[in-house]
This record gives structure tokens, sequence and C-alpha cells, in this order.
């Protein structure tokens, strides 16, 4: 089968943990990993691992344009504004990895199939792919929900440069996705970093202010969409609820990553690169089909 | 008289914000626009203002807040003819579009661009954009107590590098003694060249006491409470702050009587009850765990009959920081198996 070719821009912990999944995939070919920095971290780990690597940036994917079937972009918000339109024009396929709010939103548990068909695919946050499945269950069988927020924590040891400049972007992107995927008017979104070592796991809680919960309904729909985010990230866990508890309901889950570039901790990089490669593999199987 | 012991002392009276906590964020207007009135007659440099967790933070997570942002900076606003107005802003809770530009607008003096004591650099875009629009930005870390001196030291300086004109030092958890404070303070002083503050929580008793420390360690501003008003076991008493900070020949600009009667209203239209180092209150501040957490962890503790004192233990194991009050939950279950 022929492999689809993929270029990673940003060379960061996302881009450097997705190249790790890349190499591991029977769908996926790694045809460039371009940044601004040839010594970078994830560069450096790149060159060690014969992968072609440019500091080229978006240049090298303009000057590469017949080699490539699809970016993953995991520069930043304000960066990936820029690729968008670059990539449109050469008519390849973006998937984003920034909370740019760009294309379409995709949570693949929830949307994979309809993800497919556009040129630019947002993969939100690592605290919407974390919550959205939660949330989305408890919209489906709660009624009355009109308000839903979601608290995520991470590591300070997973969070980057980019991340760190990008929170504002982070609530805004992940509260869209929170409306759009469960129809409420009113979302939260909340970020926390922990420095505590042993470094924390990823954790992300969602709250809904509901009157009368129907709790066996929705442990059913968890139950459901839990088991389809766990076939893409194994690590998924719901470990407190559902509760109802001070007039809220509230699900904790824990993300555990696969330790692919970052340790086990840093399940948020794992939880949006899973979601993320999930979806290009599938892309990958519909395009070797045709 | 020399100079030296007329040094200045800018006070920031945190009633109203840190105060909330203690009311699970329902103060109202009314006694907003009294207790701002009494404390601007007082002479009280700056009020600060707000959810216990500062603009952005009303939620299920942290408790929702009785009155919205706007209204509780355009009743302050209103009320104040010569204090100034401050606001807590913690990036992850905070935006600049939904939070800082609708607070500068409404005509917020003074931005205290907060992180826990280790992650300074998410608040470089929030302290620029308030230095960008002509505002005195302060740097503030939390939970202050789980860094060394040096780590504070160069967080401090990232602040000060992105435009905060001060840098406080709050001790979140009530969890210092004096050397602590003349430790840490004492660095920051000689080391930075912005003015150092410092914000205590009065769990071991040491509100006052430790205020004086640092002040006495080279603190240029410090942070207190009418009657301690704040999380937890409160705050460093404002009062008895001034009065003690008068007789040591430091100048506050506050006048005491004006001050007095201050904490008198605050106490009569504020306080749900009195401020007190509760037991609870003495283990929190032992094991480190942000003040702020007193009321929910009594609530859950009581809801799975579990002893709130192995709550705040377990909690401070995990070494959770402000704005994990989910983990609550968490660690209550995990003791009732």
């Amino acid at each position: 089968m022929k492999k689809l070719r993929v270029v990673i821009i940003g060379t960061g912990n996302i881009g450097t943990d997705l190249l790790m999944k890349i190499l591991r995939s029977p769908y996926l070919e790694c045809v460039g990993f371009v940044g601004r920095n040839m010594n970078s971290a994830g560069m450096s780990r790149a060159i060690q691992l014969n992968v072609p690597c440019s500091d080229h940036s978006i240049n090298f994917i303009s000057e590469n344009s017949d080699k490539i079937d699809l970016v993953l972009d995991a520069t930043s918000a304000k960066d990936h504004k820029k690729h968008a339109i670059v990539l449109k024009e050469l008519g390849i396929k973006a998937v984003d990895m920034t909370p740019a709010q760009v294309g379409s939103m995709s949570v693949p548990a929830i949307t994979l199939d309809q993800s497919l068909s556009y040129d630019n695919v947002s993969m939100i946050t690592c605290g919407g792919q974390a919550s959205i499945p939660i949330a989305y269950a408890i919209s489906k069988t709660q009624k009355d929900v009109d308000y839903i927020e979601v608290v995520s924590v991470i590591s300070s040891m997973s969070a980057g440069p980019a991340t760190r400049a990008n929170l504002d972007e982070y609530i805004f992107t992940t509260e869209a996705a929170i409306k759009k995927f469960t129809g409420v008017n009113q979302a939260k979104a909340i970020i926390n970093l922990n420095p505590a070592i042993p470094c924390i796991n990823m954790q992300t809680s969602v709250f809904a202010q509901v009157q009368n919960p129907d709790m066996e309904m929705l442990k059913e729909e968890l139950n459901t969409i839990c088991s389809s985010v766990q076939s893409y990230v194994p690590g998924y866990k719901i470990i407190v609820g559902p509760l109802y508890e001070n007039g809220r309901i509230v699900v904790t889950v824990r993300v555990r990553g696969s330790g692919d570039y970052l340790p086990e901790y840093a399940g948020n990089l794992d939880i949006i690169n899973c979601a993320a490669i999930a979806l290009v593999e599938e892309h990958a199987k519909k395009a070797s089909e045709r | 008289m020399t100079q030296s012991n007329k040094r200045k002392i800018l006070i920031n009276d945190s009633t109203l914000r840190d105060g909330n906590h203690a009311v699970s964020h329902q103060i109202n207007p009314d006694q907003i626009a009294a207790y701002c009135l009494a404390a601007d007659t007082a002479k009280v440099p700056i009020i600060e203002i707000g959810h216990g967790n500062g603009l952005g933070a009303s939620s299920l997570q942290i408790g929702l807040s009785r009155a919205s942002d706007r209204v509780i900076l355009e009743t302050a606003r209103n009320s104040v003819k010569n204090s100034k107005l401050s606001v807590h802003v913690i990036p992850g809770f905070a935006t600049i579009e939904r939070d800082l530009k609708p607070a500068i607008e409404i005509g917020v003096d003074v931005f205290r661009v907060a992180s826990h004591c280790t992650e300074a650099n998410i608040t470089e875009r929030h302290i620029s954009f308030c230095r960008d629009n002509g505002k005195s930005v302060f740097g503030v870390l939390m939970m202050s107590h789980m860094a060394d001196k040096d780590v504070l030291l160069q967080e401090a300086q990232k602040m000060q590098n992105y435009g905060a004109e001060a840098v406080i030092i709050m001790d979140s958890a009530g969890n210092y003694l004096p050397n602590d404070v003349v430790e840490k303070i004492g660095l920051l002083a000689q080391n930075l060249n912005v003015p150092v503050g410092f914000h205590a929580h009065n769990n071991l008793a040491m509100g006052v006491a430790n205020s004086l420390a640092a002040v006495e360690s080279g603190a240029q501003l410090l942070d207190a409470s009418a009657r301690s008003f704040g999380a937890g076991a409160g705050n460093a008493q404002l009062e008895v702050l001034v009065a003690v900070l008068e007789r040591l020949g430091f100048e506050t600009g506050i006048d005491l009587y004006k001050i007095l009667e201050t904490a008198d209203l605050a106490e009569a239209k504020l306080l749900k009850q009195l401020p007190t180092i509760s037991s609870t209150s003495i283990v929190s501040g032992l094991a480190g765990v942000f003040s702020g957490f007193l009321s929910p962890v009594n609530r859950v503790a009581s809801e799975f009959g579990v002893d709130p004192r192995d709550v705040f233990f377990e909690l401070g194991r995990r070494q959770v920081v402000a704005g994990q009050e989910d983990v609550i939950i968490e660690v209550a279950k995990e003791l009732k198996v």
C-alpha cells in the first residue's frame, strides 16, 4: 500500500511526538520535519532518526508541494493563520494542532468521517479532545443543559513556549468547540499548569449545571464514548464520576500518554496527537481505496 | 527623623477580593459600594476587587460569583475618588479580550498578573498588554512556599523583564514562618530593580508577623484585609498592620481612626462570621494547600464522610496548585475507599 506523504511543521513537543507516532504507522510516511532552527531538541531527534529535515519552515512546503499529501501544523496559532493561506493555495490538506480556529473542528470519537472532507481540520486543543466526548455525552442525555465548564491541568514539563503563549487561544478555541459539539449557549474553559515532581498526569474535569440529572443514561453514554476514545487514546480513563455534587454533574478523566516523545504523564500531548493520527490514518486508508 | 525610619509602605487592601473566598464569592454590589467608600475615606491607596481567583474566575470549579466582573468593577469605580482599584489576573482563567480589555475600559488602575510561583512565563502577554495600555502592572507569584528562593528570584526577574513594576510574593497557603519570609523576600529585595511585595495568610497565626518580617527584609508593598477577611484563616489583618506599621514609624498614608472604622464596617456588612484559625485551617497551612480550598474541602469531606484534615494532607502530598479544586473530589473519593 502506498503511504500518505506527511510533513510536520513545528519541531516542539507536539511536532516531535507526532513524528514518533508517524514513524510507527503502517499508513503514513514523514517526508519532512520542518521548522526554523536546526538545533532544536526535536530537530536533533529527527536527524538521528534519518527523517528529512529542513529549517525552511513553510517555504519547504512550497518548494516541495508536489511530493506532499498532507501537513500537520504544530507551530503556534499565530503562525498557523499564515500557513493556512499558503497550504490552501497549494491545495494541500492541513491538520491544525494549534488553537488557531481556522478549519473544521474534529473529535474523532464523534466526527471521524465528516472531518475528512475539509481542506483544513482543527484538532481543537488537548483539553478539548479530553473533555468534548464527556460534554457530548452529557448534552446528549440531559435536559436543559445551558452551561458546560471544562477544567484541565497539565504538567508544567509538558507545556512548551507556544502552549504558554497561547493560553487565551486555548481557552477560546476549547469553549467554541464545546458549544459546537454540545449546542450549549455558554461554555467556559480553564487551564492550570502544575510543576509537581514527579510530573502529574493530564486531567480534565467536566462540570454541567443540571436541575434533574439522569445519571443512569449518562453512565451508559459515557461507557460507549469512552471506549470509542480509548480505541485511539489507550490511556484515556474516567477516574471520577459521573457524580451529581453541589448542583453540578462532575466527571474527571485522566489521560496517560503513550510515552512516545515525552513520558507518560504528558497525556495532553498524546491525546491531541493520537486524535490527529487517527484522523490522518483514516484519510490514508480512504485515499488508498480510491 | 531620617528617611529610613519613615520608609513608605504601599498597602493593597484585598478585603473585597480575597474576602470573596470566605463567602463563596457572594459579596454583593451594595457591600462593595459601602466598603469602597469607607476605605477611600480612610485613604487606602489601593483597593482590590473581584472574584477570589480574580477576573474571569467565576466558575463551577471555584464558585460562581454573585455579581459579574463588570458589575463589581463598575460599582467600585463609582464608589472611590482617590484610591486606586486593582484586580487579580490569572492567565488560564482571565483572557486579554474578554477580561482585560473591559477592565481597562471600566477604569481599573492596577493589574496584578499572577501565576503559580514557577510558571511566570504564562504572564508575559497579559503583563505586556496592560503596560502597552498605560496601566500599572504588578507581577504576582502564588503558592510561593512551593519554590526555593533562587527559583522565586528567577521567576520574579522574568516578570520584571516583561514589564511588571513590582513583584508580589504570595504565601497563598499560609505556610510561612517569619524566617522563610526573611530568606525569600530578602533575596528578592536585594536583586530586583522593582519593589517587592508580600501577601500573607493567617493559617499559622503569622499574618502580621510575616508581613512585618517582609518589610524588615526590604518589601515595599503589603496586602492585607479588614478583620483579616480572606480565604481560609484569612489574611494579615489590615487595621492591625496599619497600627503596627505606624508604631514602627513606617508611613502608609492611611488614617488610623478611619481604617479602624472601615474594619468595623467590614465586620458589620461583609462578614458572615469573624475569620478564625479553625482546626482545619491549621492543617491546611501545614499541608501547604491553597487557602481558598477550605470551604470546598469542608463541603466535599462531609459529603463523602471523610476527615477534611486527611483531605488536606493528601492534597498537599499531591502538590496541587491554586485552581485545582476538582482534585478535592478525587481525593475524597479515594480516601473513602
